[in-house]
């Protein structure tokens, strides 16, 4: 999905608005900047200002109560399993399907990138569902593994699952286009000079691509905490068992125990933040790098 | 050994196909990993609805509480897309042309919907806009309308979530617009607004509407932020996701597959028409340079 790639931004506004031909009146710059940013403060700032106002709202002491309660703490466990597993597999997978789909040619190239995006364009609900199906006790596999005693659906690996599911195409997504336009020259040198496969990946593809692929794990990885929806369906919500922190907030909210689903939602909110600066972050060294390759 | 300049060593540089490894790997690794993790489970969708008679399905899918769903779904997923064309357009365009106090921040901070889960901003909108919340306490007392637990409610939830899409996909090709394209407007007497509408706005209006089906899909599967805030009324405010879930939970399997059957046929019908749309926006921005 293009609205997530890495950009790289280059400010030119100070050259916009010294040439004549392309500005604007003064009054029509400032009118235009202040709705955008009444409706910025009123989407943006506002709801993220209010989880923290209402997480303290009763005080520190309220505050790490909530947190430090046994079914928070387990939810926020499980969350950073679900990410820890699926994050490194959807990196693996990344990895694999951006080398196969930027280094060579093949039929059916731009389908396959097509059934990648699958996930993002697919309601999370939907994403629940077909696990539910395939695994839920009427569902294809479901009755070999209740006789094996083993629970998919409703216990931790479907949520596992979901989660794989839901961030499948994040790394893939921002690897493919940087390693097409960066092309195979220098693999195919390192490749020719006696390097095998590994060492070429290695050495050679790897510090290409390393922003990029910071940037889809950082992202993978906020979603994978986040994701609410297919979590939802696939959970059983069993309290201290199968609760994600998402889960554990709406439990807890529809408790009306607003403090303690806002003080787990600041933890989110947090995650979202950290994100969002080491994107930036992340940003700006690829700016810097580019800069430097071009001089 | 042969030598440097034989035909056969020189055929083998030539065809570069075979000089890079993991070929085999690679794809055989995607394709597995890809059947396992998405086609093989969303097959279970449409193997599961084949189960029911078409007229079964059909009454499934259209009964009055589902179908009110899909108006809301659908009707406040195409306003909160339009919401976020304009305001995503406005925004963009400070981000690229305007320079002022706090604009790196602001920029940054455009991604939020992204990565602030759901469940976080459904509460927050709703705590925000409740009768008894900072800004819905002003709009009923001012306006009269009630906005948390009704559709109004969806409608806004959709637009927070939305939001980065438009800004997102206008703000690049606005960045990598012709200066000299405006010049010569300029020059050949034209005024900033016939400027804008005729010459940049063209340019735009691809991306523009990439963004607006980004933002349109991503509202119609929505679910977590909406649930919160939408009161969830049968025939009222309840969305499609919802009736999947409520069916679920009275244990109504084939219920639930049909209404996903619905909602995959639009996702598929939506990835299409993105994916034209992202072809075209290449091919006229390629055009422009």
């Amino acid at each position: 999905m293009a609205a997530t790639a890495l950009h790289l931004h280059s400010d030119l506004a100070g050259r916009y608005e010294s040439n004549p031909a392309t500005r604007e009146s003064a009054w029509v710059k400032w009118t235009v900047i202040g709705v955008s940013l009444t409706f910025f403060a009123l989407f943006i700032l506002l709801p993220l200002f209010i989880v923290f106002y209402e997480a303290l709202r009763k005080g520190w002491e309220a505050y790490l109560v909530a947190l430090v309660e046994p079914d928070a703490l387990s939810s926020i466990k499980l969350t950073l399993l679900a990410a820890a597993i699926s994050v490194p597999l959807n990196l693996v997978f990344g990895i694999a399907a951006a080398w196969a789909i930027a280094k060579f040619e093949f039929r059916g190239k731009s389908f396959l990138i097509t059934l990648i995006d699958l996930p993002f364009s697919i309601s999370p609900v939907v994403a629940g569902l077909i696990y539910v199906l395939v695994f839920g006790r009427t569902g294809w596999l479901g009755p070999w593994f209740i006789e094996n005693d083993m629970r998919i659906v409703f216990a931790v690996p479907g949520i596992i699952l979901a989660t794989i599911f839901v961030t499948f195409p994040f790394i893939a997504r921002e690897l493919i286009p940087l390693m097409e336009a960066q092309g195979r020259d220098e693999e195919e040198a390192s490749t020719v000079l006696g390097a095998s496969g590994w060492q070429t990946f290695w050495y050679v593809t790897l510090p290409n691509i390393k922003w990029a692929l910071l940037y889809g794990v950082i992202l993978c990885n906020a979603r994978a905490m986040g994701e609410f929806g297919a979590v939802s369906v696939v959970s059983g919500h069993i309290r201290g068992e199968t609760n994600t922190m998402p889960l554990h907030i709406e439990i807890v909210y529809n408790e009306y125990k607003f403090s303690a689903a806002f003080a787990v939602a600041s933890l989110l909110a947090i995650l979202a933040l950290v994100t969002l600066v080491l994107k930036t972050f992340i940003e700006w060294r690829a700016t810097q790098t580019l800069k430097r390759s071009k001089t | 050994m042969p030598a440097f300049d034989s035909p056969q060593r020189k055929g083998r540089f030539m065809s570069s196909h075979n000089a890079l490894p993991g070929f085999r790997l690679s794809l055989g690794y995607t394709l597995t990993w890809l059947s396992l993790i998405v086609l093989i489970p969303l097959s279970a969708v449409f193997v599961k609805t084949m189960e029911l008679s078409f007229e079964q399905f059909w009454a499934i899918v259209t009964t009055p509480r589902v179908v009110a769903s899909y108006q809301l779904t659908f009707g406040a997923s195409l306003a909160a897309a339009t919401i976020n064309a304009v305001f995503g357009l406005l925004l963009a365009w400070c981000l690229v042309r305007y320079s002022f106090p706090g604009k790196k921040i602001v920029d940054s901070l455009i991604d939020l919907p992204f990565a602030l889960p759901t469940a976080v901003a459904g509460i927050a909108l709703t705590a925000l806009w409740a009768g008894n919340g900072w800004v819905g306490s002003i709009v009923e007392s001012q306006f009269g309308i009630k906005v948390a637990f009704t559709p109004w409610g969806v409608l806004l939830a959709l637009v927070f979530i939305g939001l980065p899409f438009v800004v997102r996909t206008v703000q690049p090709v606005l960045e990598d617009l012709d200066f000299e394209l405006e010049e010569a407007a300029s020059s050949l007497g034209a005024n900033r607004w016939q400027t804008i509408r005729r010459v940049i706005f063209p340019t735009l209006l691809p991306a523009l509407l990439t963004g607006f089906a980004l933002a349109f899909a991503r509202a119609v599967g929505e679910y977590g932020s909406v649930i919160f805030i939408a009161g969830n009324m049968p025939m009222v405010s309840e969305i499609t996701p919802l009736m999947i879930i409520t069916k679920l939970e009275q244990y109504d399997y084939r219920g639930a597959t049909a209404i996903a059957t619905v909602m995959l046929i639009v996702s598929f019908v939506m990835l299409i028409t993105i994916n034209s749309l992202q072809a075209w926006t290449a091919k006229r921005n390629g055009k422009i340079k």
